[in-house]
């Protein structure tokens, strides 16, 4: 790095080339031709900030800003479809009636800050594939079912095996993540959303997801997801197992808590210890399943 | 399209076209200050985080630098040059001025367009809303108390 003031050419992306889809067939094209070369420009709010620090240097962006076609939110019956390019702040009021709508907006008001909200989408959060990503850690919570397309067609992946470690998902270079369905969660179901981050909109240290339904204080249909403690957003399927058939009390809310501390491979950063991960992990397990039995 | 062609995009910006000649790669913060003179959108980290560059973008506040001017045909656009009526400030200004919400002044362009992009569509937020949008943005000086104090007074007087 040279010494001196000012350097503006550090923080300034390398030269790429850009393609401004018209639709969605046109910016699969893009994507066949130009392949690991191209990256997808969606919100842009984590791509961008790679490319001015230069840690991403795609030679091509294929801008699918235009593509209304991949804005919306429809039910489907018990399925909630959200196309790639609904922003983020669309989640902070309800979308759907019930325990979905409401999960979806505790998670939304956590995702970065308002200004990141209007630009950043859910498609792109999720192709992105940041582990402390809220969107990851609620697909995975859900169930969620993905489509992409890609010039030979396209296909539906299961939202299991979809993140695969840091930034890094099944898609292939040339496909496009053009929706996600999340099944919908029952109307008797019980949500809660937790999360532990520095400063308000920083990325979290530790976030947990909780869905169970409560039948006269019995617990059933457990589902603990967590985020920001390992490579990749994580179900704690031992806790969920525990809490299955359980009464909704505090003791077996501590003790699910505690089996997901324990069960999960976290890591250690800069940002905290593996140690004190899993400590997070365990506060806001419990946090979570007491505020959705509280709500 | 070799990696430098230069691209010709027109930007809307306070209610004037701006015609330039940009590389695909020019953020929209860096056009705005170094193609259409507009210099009261700073530059802070250029990587999202400190929200210095945030402007109105179709009414809704964003980080220009984490867009690209070949994005923005067709939108419009707003800066902080946009929100004084000739010598006399908008409401927004005159609480930061009355309530001494600036001192070195470099993070105000991305407070005011903050505040005033959310005020427009949020009139009467409640405290704890006004806090979270708030710290989107980062300020060195303030201590961030007199910025509240300035948004609740702007929100005040833009009701009236």
């Amino acid at each position: 790095m040279a010494p001196g003031y000012y350097t503006p050419a550090l923080m300034k992306p390398a030269p790429f080339d850009y393609h401004q889809a018209r639709s969605v067939a046109e910016a699969v094209t893009h994507l066949g031709e130009y392949g690991y070369e191209a990256k997808v420009l969606a919100g842009g709010q984590s791509l961008v900030p790679a490319m001015n620090f230069r840690l991403a240097r795609p030679a091509v962006l294929v801008d699918i800003n235009p593509l209304d076609e991949l804005d919306y939110l429809e039910e489907d019956g018990d399925t909630l479809r959200i196309g790639a390019m609904v922003r983020h702040v669309t989640f902070e009021r309800p979308v759907t009636e019930g325990p979905t709508g409401r999960l979806l907006t505790m998670a939304a008001h956590h995702v970065g800050h308002l200004p990141i909200r209007i630009r950043g989408t859910f498609g792109g959060s999720l192709a992105h594939a940041d582990p402390a990503a809220e969107w990851c850690v609620i697909a995975l919570l859900l169930d969620a079912e993905l489509s992409t397309r890609s010039p030979s067609g396209g296909r539906d992946i299961p939202v299991e095996g979809f993140f695969q470690t840091v930034f890094t998902t099944a898609l292939e270079p040339e496909e496009l993540l053009v929706e996600a369905r999340l099944p919908k969660l029952s109307t008797r179901t019980r949500v809660g959303f937790q999360q532990f981050s520095r400063r308000a909109g920083d990325f979290a240290l530790a976030m947990a997801a909780v869905a169970f339904e409560s039948d006269e204080g019995q617990v059933g249909n457990a589902r603990i997801a967590l985020g920001g403690v390992s490579d990749r957003p994580l179900r704690a399927g031992e806790a969920e197992q525990a809490l299955e058939g359980q009464a909704a009390t505090e003791e077996s809310f501590r003790a699910a808590a505690e089996i997901a501390a324990l069960e999960i491979d976290a890591v250690g950063d800069i940002h905290g210890s593996a140690d004190y991960r899993r400590d997070l992990v365990r506060a806001l397990t419990r946090r979570a399943l007491e505020q959705a039995i509280a709500a | 399209m070799s990696e430098r062609t230069k691209v010709d995009v027109t930007l809307a910006v306070n209610g004037r076209p701006y015609r330039v000649r940009v590389e695909p790669r020019r953020t929209l913060a860096d056009t705005l200050r170094d193609d259409c003179g507009l210099t009261g959108t700073h530059l802070g980290c250029e990587h999202g985080v400190c929200g210095a560059c945030t402007i109105l973008a179709d009414g809704q506040p964003v980080r220009a630098c984490l867009m690209f001017a070949v994005q923005c045909e067709g939108m419009d656009l707003r800066t902080v040059e946009d929100l004084a009526d000739g010598d006399r400030l908008h409401p927004i200004q005159q609480a930061f001025w009355d309530n001494h919400g600036l001192q070195c002044g470099f993070c105000t362009p991305g407070f005011l367009m903050l505040a005033a992009g959310y005020l427009e569509q949020n009139p009467d937020p409640d405290e704890d809303e006004l806090r979270a949008v708030l710290s989107s943005n980062l300020c060195r000086c303030t201590g961030y108390q007199n910025i509240l104090k300035s948004v609740r007074q702007a929100a005040e007087v833009m009701r009236a």
